[in-house]
């Protein structure tokens, strides 16, 4: 790296410095624009009374912070996975069979949830990181699959009886709210901004530059010292302990849980498809997807009358049919190419 | 330093890799001497990329050793080789298209660099080394196939590497281009990098080779100057082609 000052082409340092600056900017700036969302939305359930649109507003969050966590595997990782049902499930069930059986806190069985997500993942990733593209996707499917048939003949968990909690007046030490949803859609809101926050902090750090890597092509990044598999592993433990605390609030929020209703493969693609839609492997697709997608499908439920399972998941299938085909980078992608646009105007 | 730094910086040792029953490589031996530009030249299918595979670590041979600055590195993974101070190009650019090509040298400089910050700055300053700070912010899927070429050369430098591998980063550009490549390849081993490159333009490859090693159906035919090579027969005969003899 000696030669590098007498070679430099003559124009200054002025560019270097110019670009850190504007990089700097750039990342305070997003910064300022998710503290404003987050405010914003954190002060909309005081405005929206109804309780059904803050059911609503709850599920969007919820979900939004699951498909942030699971695009941080599938998004910046570009290991799709369509098993992230398992840990969900898992956090799920942690947290209902501490609290309902044991009576501890339903705060440490989103701590322990998390963190045997974390070692399922690990341990689901030692030989599926070696698959490659669709295969792996295949193998998460079919893993998530059999962990849904074990639990559904575990009576220790309540087999396919599942689990009630108990009821208990509101109270934030049992996560128990059944008066006023608003401290569901913060506690929705805090997971997401701690996915957000993870996102925004690891796309800068030496992983986030390995997954992106990884993803677009593991030959190249090898050749280029990082560490592919240890990357993936990485990536996947850190979206399943996520998942699995998503897993562990929806089980208090809905106070019921059986297999089918925590851990069927509807719920893999439902954490997949709003970063899909949003924008996969960006700081704000997930959130934007979710707003899209969670709004529409549960109000259309409501319309169409009963659980009508087929009919959101043709709706999902259409959308990202749509997507793919008219925008596959997601509807984020759409305002970034207009300021391009207006840029070459200029 | 260690004591090594007197012998070779390369060391391939008798190294045979076979696909089944095509043999893309066949008892290889060749010595790199530090600081050279070493010219890798042989027609289609000789095993110039197997052999590069074999030193960046994507492959491991069936028999052989390859030896790095005095250590044997035949079993290291490529990641491993490349904080050693091997990097290479690939022959088909496989640039990270969805970043841009900041992101893309950031990459490689983390190889070297502790922190994202430092690898930025250090990438900044790879990418006025190899003149494409005009498009520090373009979207890599986005280059024009000579500016993807310089962009692998950059992401390569930008880890720090004592000993670079590159594949074919002169073909298909234009005479000027070419010129140009020629001026960066010299400056970086000016800046006292070893480098191994694969190239089929004679005319721009041996002026710029201190030596060549000529690959013929997976072994080595003749090394040498290149002022030697191209009146030796038997090179004529398999690659350079009785046009050449003419000239």
């Amino acid at each position: 790296m000696a030669g590098t000052t007498i070679t430099a082409a003559p124009t200054g340092s002025l560019p270097l410095d110019e670009s850190a600056r504007r990089f700097t900017a750039k990342r305070r700036r997003s910064l300022y624009v998710g503290a404003v969302v987050f405010a914003a939305l954190a002060a909309l359930p005081y405005a929206i009374r109804d309780v059904y649109l803050q059911n609503v507003l709850v599920l969007t969050l919820l979900y939004a912070a699951l498909s942030q966590s699971w695009n941080i595997l599938g998004g910046y990782c570009g290991q799709i996975s369509l098993g992230h049902a398992l840990y969900f499930g898992i956090g799920a069930y942690a947290t209902s069979i501490l609290f309902v059986n044991y009576g501890i806190t339903p705060w440490a069985g989103l701590g322990l949830g998390a963190v045997i997500a974390a070692l399922v993942a690990l341990a689901i990733g030692w030989p599926c990181f070696r698959l490659g593209g669709h295969y792996f996707s295949i193998a998460t499917i079919v893993i998530a699959e059999a962990g849904l048939l074990l639990v559904q003949n575990w009576d220790f968990v309540g087999g396919a009886m599942g689990v009630q909690w108990p009821f208990n007046p509101d109270a934030w030490a049992t996560l128990q709210f059944a008066q006023d949803k608003v401290p569901y859609v913060h506690l929705a809101l805090g997971l997401f901004v701690a996915t957000w926050l993870v996102t925004y902090g690891v796309a800068e750090s030496r992983w986030g530059y390995g997954w992106r890597a990884v993803k677009d092509d593991p030959a190249a990044a090898q050749s280029l010292g990082v560490e592919v598999f240890r990357s993936k592993m990485a990536a996947a433990a850190i979206s399943a302990f996520f998942t699995a605390i998503g897993g562990g609030l929806y089980a208090a929020y809905v106070s019921y849980i059986d297999p089918e209703s925590v851990m069927s493969f509807r719920f893999s693609l439902l954490f997949a498809l709003p970063a899909v839609l949003g924008g996969v492997g960006t700081l704000w697709g997930a959130l934007v997807g979710a707003v899209i997608l969670i709004p529409i499908t549960e109000i259309s439920r409501s319309y169409l009358g009963g659980t009508g399972s087929g009919i959101d998941l043709i709706f999902y299938g259409a959308l990202v049919m749509i997507v793919s085909l008219a925008r596959p980078e997601g509807v984020l992608s759409l305002f970034k190419r207009t300021r391009k646009a207006r840029n070459a105007e200029i | 330093m260690s004591a090594n730094t007197s012998g070779p910086i390369l060391r391939v040792d008798d190294v045979t890799l076979a696909f089944g029953g095509l043999v893309a490589n066949r008892d290889v031996t060749l010595d790199v001497a530090r600081g050279e530009i070493l010219g890798l030249i042989g027609p289609n299918g000789a095993g110039k990329s197997t052999l590069f595979n074999l030193i960046s670590g994507v492959y491991r041979p069936n028999r052989g050793r390859i030896l790095f600055e005095g250590a044997d590195i035949t079993r290291l993974p490529p990641a491993e080789r490349c904080r050693r101070g091997i990097a290479r190009t690939f022959q088909v650019p496989r640039s990270f298209d969805s970043m841009n090509v900041l992101e893309n040298v950031t990459v490689g400089a983390l190889a070297r660099h502790p922190t994202a910050a430092a690898a930025r700055r250090a990438a900044l300053e790879t990418l006025e080394r190899v003149e494409l700070t005009h498009r520090t912010e373009a979207v890599a899927g986005e280059l024009t196939p000579p500016e993807k070429r310089r962009l692998e050369v950059a992401r390569a430098l930008a880890t720090g590497p004592s000993l670079l591998l590159l594949d074919e980063v002169l073909t298909g550009l234009t005479p000027s281009e070419a010129k140009a490549g020629v001026g960066l390849i010299r400056r970086v081993a000016e800046a006292g990098v070893t480098v191994i490159m694969v190239e089929h333009v004679m005319e721009v490859v041996m002026p710029l080779v201190d030596r060549a090693v000529v690959l013929h159906l997976g072994s080595v035919l003749a090394q040498g100057l290149p002022a030697e090579l191209v009146r030796d027969d038997a090179v004529i005969t398999a690659y350079l082609g009785e046009r050449h003899r003419a000239a």
